[in-house]
């Protein structure tokens, strides 16, 4: 049984990489930029899903440690960095920065961690608009062009952002199945108790906070490579903190395929409502997701398997 | 007796103006079971919340087996081998049954690898007798199982010493029984147990010694008879009835030379 579900789920990930492989190298350039920015929130949602799933602290911060990445990326490429060294330089810098962050932002439970994320953002977007020395203010900053020609690097970066997205799919699978991951649930559903069986709880939350914020630095990183031009505006974009949540809600928040199902049905309503209703995109959009996140509350992968288990039973029972 | 698995000296607890747990010593023996009562408001929980951990303390020190506890993490007590349960029962309630037994295992450090806290947790869920309910969700559980949780949750840690917090609160007859056999199996084990519980009777009939706290102090500490007959004791806490009762059923066992006292 247990042999089995491996199988198929090798031959589930093989037929993946296969088709993406496939994708990157016959898709135009217009299929090619959709795949990217599909590629993009898959990774973000992955990150998001460790701490917002997994622990239940519900992050409105994933602009802030996006936008960081943008910028430690794109003054690390300025400085002279090739952009393969200034992506895990962006995540490292993440990770120093929330681990000082989450030690203050996860003495906060609830809404208030949600408005105090939110808060971090505003700031950021504060500080990277005034601190003209480094960030060039709301000017914004180029970065380095990367040379060939346009279809080379569309798929240079389709490919750098899935096998991104992979690695942050991987890590989650990981995590998943880690005492760690066990832990992160134990703190999800009562912190009292989860140091009662003796889980360290903040060095928990801590640790979980900081590879959740690295792996948002580093999709920064490659995002502001990919753009060459980052401002403010762009980099500390509030709607990405509130986009990224609802896409893993979508999918099923701490789960290990929530994120990449939420990410595809969002991407595909999110275009649709831009071909059919341009002048009222926003508002469409929000209320598809309204009513998607009312009908099915913990995400369409649980619904999924919820009416998938049911028909087995029924087999089973005419089976008998 | 022999050296004390737990010794606290002057333990005090100030929330503000108020002195919650006002300069507590006490000392427990290895394997030895004691009750800790008093009336609401005592603080009988305050004093666990200090000694585990989860409360910081105004002054005063916890040695547990000759190490110094007093400033540790709840965490850390928890894996040096002191588990509690909670009077309000606190379990992982989106998570299996299993689980909440296989988080105790696991995460105490004390069971050595994964599959041997495996084993452990099945162990622990077959002495709570919970082992037909493992695929449950402890939301799905019944006050009473959800009590055994807590225990089982707790020797899945495999405790020296073990800290029940009102754990039969809001049992009826048959489920106390059935309890009191699972904590006099744990003492059974080896394991110094405290036992925090407003039923005299049950106290009386289990422990080898009693605490009485009252206001925050220590009112009183003995043998359960002597205790129960502590003018003091009553006036704070018993009442002059149930001291008379409690006299009553004493002279009638010993009299019938009953092992334990009929309701």
């Amino acid at each position: 049984m247990k042999t089995q579900q491996r199988t198929w789920t090798i031959a589930f990930g093989a037929a993946l990489v296969l088709a993406t492989i496939g994708f990157g190298v016959t898709a135009n350039n217009f299929l090619l930029q959709a795949g990217t920015t599909l590629a993009m929130y898959v990774a973000l949602a992955y990150a998001w899903n460790i701490v917002g799933g997994y622990m239940g602290y519900p992050s409105f911060g994933t602009a802030a440690f996006f936008g960081f990445g943008c910028y430690a990326g794109a003054i690390a490429q300025n400085a002279g960095a090739p952009m393969w060294l200034a992506w895990p330089a962006a995540a490292l810098g993440g990770a120093i920065f929330s681990a000082v962050l989450g030690r203050i932002l996860l003495g906060m439970r609830g809404h208030y961690f949600a408005i105090g994320t939110i808060a971090v953002v505003e700031v950021m977007r504060e500080v990277s608009n005034n601190w003209e020395a480094l960030t060039a203010g709301a000017t914004g900053l180029n970065l380095p062009i990367v040379a060939g020609s346009p279809r080379e690097v569309g798929m240079l970066f389709f490919f750098v952002m899935t096998a991104f997205a992979g690695f942050a799919l991987l890590l989650t699978l990981l995590i998943a199945r880690s005492k760690f991951g066990f832990g992160l649930r134990c703190i999800k559903q009562n912190e009292q108790a989860a140091s009662m069986v003796g889980i360290g709880v903040l060095r928990y939350k801590v640790a979980a906070f900081v590879v959740s914020c690295a792996l948002m630095s580093a999709t920064g990183a490659i995002y502001a490579s990919m753009v060459a031009f980052i401002n403010p505006d762009d980099a500390f974009n509030i709607l990405m903190s509130i986009s990224v949540p609802v896409i893993v809600t979508l999918g099923g928040a701490g789960l290990v395929l929530g994120p990449l199902v939420g990410a595809v049905i969002y991407m595909v309503l999110d275009n649709f409502v831009w071909i059919n209703f341009i002048n009222y995109h926003s508002a469409v959009l929000g209320v598809i997701i309204i009513a998607v996140i009312y009908f099915i509350p913990q995400g369409v992968v649980r619904e999924f398997v919820k009416r998938g288990s049911v028909l087995l039973r029924r087999d089973t029972a005419k089976a008998a | 007796m022999a050296e004390a698995i737990l010794d606290v000296q002057g333990l005090t607890r100030r929330f503000g103006g108020v002195v919650a747990v006002n300069d507590v010593s006490l000392s427990l023996a290895p394997g030895e079971i004691v009750g800790l009562i008093g009336p609401n408001g005592a603080g009988k929980t305050t004093l666990v919340n200090l000694i585990t951990g989860f409360l910081p303390k105004t002054a005063g020190t916890v040695r547990f087996e000759g190490r110094d506890i007093s400033a540790a993490a709840p965490h850390l007590i928890a894996r040096q081998g002191i588990a509690r349960t909670f009077q309000i029962v606190q379990p992982f309630s989106e998570m299996t049954v299993f689980e909440n037994v296989l988080a105790g295992a696991i995460f105490s450090g004390r069971n050595g690898g994964h599959a041997a806290a495996v084993t452990m947790a099945h162990e622990c869920l077959e002495f709570t007798g919970l082992d037909s309910h493992a695929g449950y969700l402890a939301s799905e559980l019944s006050l009473a199982n959800r009590k055994h949780l807590e225990l089982a949750k707790s020797l899945a840690m495999r405790p020296r010493l073990l800290f029940l917090d009102e754990v039969n609160a809001g049992l009826n007859t048959g489920e106390l029984d059935a309890a009191l056999a699972l904590i006099r199996n744990i003492a059974a084990r080896g394991v110094t147990i405290v036992i925090i519980e407003h039923l005299l009777k049950i106290i009386a009939s289990l422990v080898s010694r009693i605490i009485v706290l009252h206001h925050g102090a220590k009112l009183s500490e003995g043998r359960p008879a002597d205790v129960l007959r502590d003018p003091t004791v009553i006036k704070a806490y018993i009442g002059n009835k149930f001291a008379q009762r409690f006299a009553q059923t004493e002279s009638a066992n010993e009299a019938t030379e009953e092992g334990r006292p009929s309701p």
